[in-house]
């Protein structure tokens, strides 16, 4: 019984953790759907998210559901832009070169992070509403954080599933991921989709780095947890959102279980031998179609 | 502008194009030999760093930039050839054994990377190699017993029997020496079958496999050979550091490699060094830059890595074709002066192509 206490223990933080991956996940999917982009800095649109979340609550003392939307909202801006100034003038350009250019967006996040006067390269920690509190469901324990990181989660996964499923933006969205041209063509507005998926998927960001912030604090480099949600994205099958959400999920509680029952040191890399398995044995991610290229 | 008038397809296949390419190669060479000459100890040692970059740059321009594979975990193969060497040396073996055996590590992990890696494209691969990476470097750190873990291991100065390669100006021939015969190895390589096969199998996989390319067989030794060369390089750079540790390889070395080749231009061997080049100079640029400029000294680090990610994008969005690309057309400039047009070079954009599967 206590080992089952344990275990349970273990795969709720992890889905805990997971949920983050998920959504740093699904943020990459968007991307890559709408725009066939693979966005590297990511991570690096979290932690810029988290620290608009700590200057607005923190510095500027804001109540917390003021900040929260704020941050959210000005990094759909940022997002927005980057699609705008950076990415727009590559696209058309092989996939190798819009990589090298998201990964140069992510040192130079990284780096401006570091430099502004007050944010720089110590960690920053900020009060949430849930700060400090645990609830126990039974035998197990977790605390506010978790449960808020969950239940966001799943909230923000059923809202975006309506709104592509049943608003004409949504479905525009879907219309321009799978065929640009005929996009075009129908007369929808494929560049100004282009930049609202960005700002979509960078204001996800947003939530997972304010939701993120009490569990691993804000620092410059907590951009580098998407290098984890990177192995989500593609163990679920890159370009499918039910597989973002589903390998994030998994790399969380295998990353936990591992953490408990195996020596240290399997922690870290247990997200990787997982998806080298899986690739190994099904090249496409779990959720991927097995498409051939056709001449 | 010198015109080759082409009549037999040997000549295309010719290690330099005509007399006036081996010429100036010849002054490179002489140059590159006076160089301790003129330099002082510092800017040698730079310039070994050069070499040494450059040996893992022509493995990496190979797999990436001819045989069209991104590998987003080359560091694990550097690491490699640097723990082998560094092992193997602490055992006593001697440095012509040693060296071809860090190659052979590495190259041997690059073929069990290769071989699952040969179900995978674009995306997938990267972040297999990526993983491949992260591991790589785990067990650098935990393996104790052999790898001293985070301890690090030191390294002893390199030594060919009674020859000690104590001074700088004595390492630098022997990176210089290892650069030369690499780049030759590559470029002989490239101009054989197996070089025109790598290049087709980047073109277009379809039409590669429709005219007889044995795909699996050549993206395979591509992987290999491309992590043998950065194993070799691994090799000297751990006598060059004289001191390695995990911390040496993380996924910010892969990245670092990756970078130089996109910078340098891929699909050249010139931009492998080039590339080398940059990276080793950039730093240094950044502190003189800021000496001018008159900025204090602080977040150094940071500034750098900002730096370095701002010219990436920079290269990405105006100059593709790196520094190499950058000096074909200012020659090109100089050559038709003054009939230069800017649509020679015009970048050709593919809007209607997809690269991913409908």
């Amino acid at each position: 019984m206590r080992a089952f206490v344990e275990f349970s223990q273990q795969v709720l933080s992890g889905a805990a953790l997971g949920c983050i991956y998920a959504l740093i996940a699904l943020g990459f999917v968007l991307i890559y759907k709408a725009t066939e982009v693979v966005n590297f800095a990511q991570g690096e649109l979290m932690m810029l998210g988290a620290f608009l979340g700590y200057t607005f609550i923190s510095l500027f003392g804001l109540p917390f559901w003021l900040g929260l939307p704020l941050a959210v909202v000005c990094m759909a801006g940022i997002g927005g832009l980057l699609d705008r100034i950076v990415v727009r003038p590559i696209v058309g350009q092989p996939v190798f070169a819009i990589i090298m250019v998201t990964l140069g967006m992510g040192f130079v996040a990284r780096s401006g992070a570091s430099l502004v006067p007050a944010w720089g390269v110590d960690t920053h920690v900020f009060a949430t509403p849930f700060t400090g509190k645990v609830a126990s469901i039974g035998p197990l324990v977790a605390s506010h954080d978790q449960l808020a990181i969950m239940t966001t989660t799943a909230v923000l996964v059923a809202v975006l599933f309506l709104f592509f499923r049943y608003t004409r933006i949504g479905i525009a969205i879907q219309a321009a991921s799978q065929n640009q041209l005929a996009a075009y063509y129908v007369g929808i507005p494929v560049k100004t989709i282009c930049s609202l998926v960005w700002g979509l998927s960078a204001a996800v960001a947003a939530v997972a780095g304010i939701l993120l912030a009490p569990v691993v604090l804000v620092h410059a480099n907590m951009g580098f947890i998407g290098l984890k949600a990177f192995p989500a994205a593609v163990l679920g099958g890159f370009g499918s959102i039910p597989g973002a959400i589903a390998g994030g999920l998994i790399i969380g509680v295998v990353e936990s279980l591992a953490g408990f029952y195996l020596p240290e040191g399997f922690k870290d890399v247990a997200a990787y031998v997982v998806l080298l398995l899986v690739l190994a044995i099904r090249p496409q991610g779990l959720f991927g179609e097995g498409l051939r290229k056709k001449v | 502008m010198h015109v080759v008038r082409k009549t037999s397809y040997d000549q295309d296949m010719r290690l330099f194009a005509h007399r006036g390419v081996a010429f100036w190669y010849g002054v490179l060479a002489i140059a590159a030999l006076l160089a301790p000459l003129a330099l002082n100890t510092y800017y040698l040692s730079q310039l070994t760093f050069v070499c040494v970059y450059a040996v893992a740059g022509a493995g990496l321009m190979l797999l990436t930039g001819y045989a069209g594979q991104v590998s987003l975990g080359h560091a694990a193969f550097l690491a490699a050839g640097a723990y082998t060497e560094a092992i193997l040396q602490a055992h006593g073996i001697p440095f012509v054994l040693s060296l071809p055996a860090a190659a052979a590590v590495a190259a041997a992990l690059g073929l069990a990377v290769g071989i699952p890696a040969l179900r995978l494209t674009g995306i997938y691969l990267a972040v297999a190699t990526l993983a491949f990476a992260f591991i790589v470097e785990e067990i650098l750190a935990r393996w104790e017993s052999v790898t001293r873990g985070n301890f690090g291991i030191a390294v002893d100065t390199l030594a060919i029997g009674s020859l000690r390669f104590d001074a700088e100006w004595k390492f630098f021939y022997l990176a210089l020496g290892v650069l030369v015969a690499t780049l030759l190895a590559v470029r002989n390589l490239l101009r054989t079958k197996t070089g025109r096969a790598l290049v087709a199998l980047r073109d277009s996989t379809i039409a590669a496999q429709s005219l007889g390319v044995h795909l699996a067989w050549y993206k395979t030794a591509a992987f290999g050979l491309s992590a043998g060369l950065t194993g070799l390089a691994g090799a000297l750079y751990a006598h060059k550091i004289a001191f390695i540790s995990p911390e040496q390889f993380t996924i910010m070395v892969s990245v670092e490699l990756l970078v130089m080749v996109v910078v340098g231009g891929l699909g050249s061997l010139h931009g492998a060094v080039f590339g080398a080049a940059f990276i080793v100079a950039l730093p240094q640029a950044i502190v003189f830059a800021k000496g001018v400029l008159g900025i204090s000294g602080s977040g150094q680090a940071a500034v750098d890595a900002g730096v370095f990610g701002l010219l990436l994008l920079l290269f990405m969005l105006y100059e593709p074709q790196g520094l190499y690309g950058r000096w074909v057309k200012v020659r090109y400039y100089l050559e038709v002066f003054p009939f230069y047009r800017r649509a020679t070079f015009r970048r050709q954009k593919t809007y209607a192509r997809t690269e991913r599967l409908q």
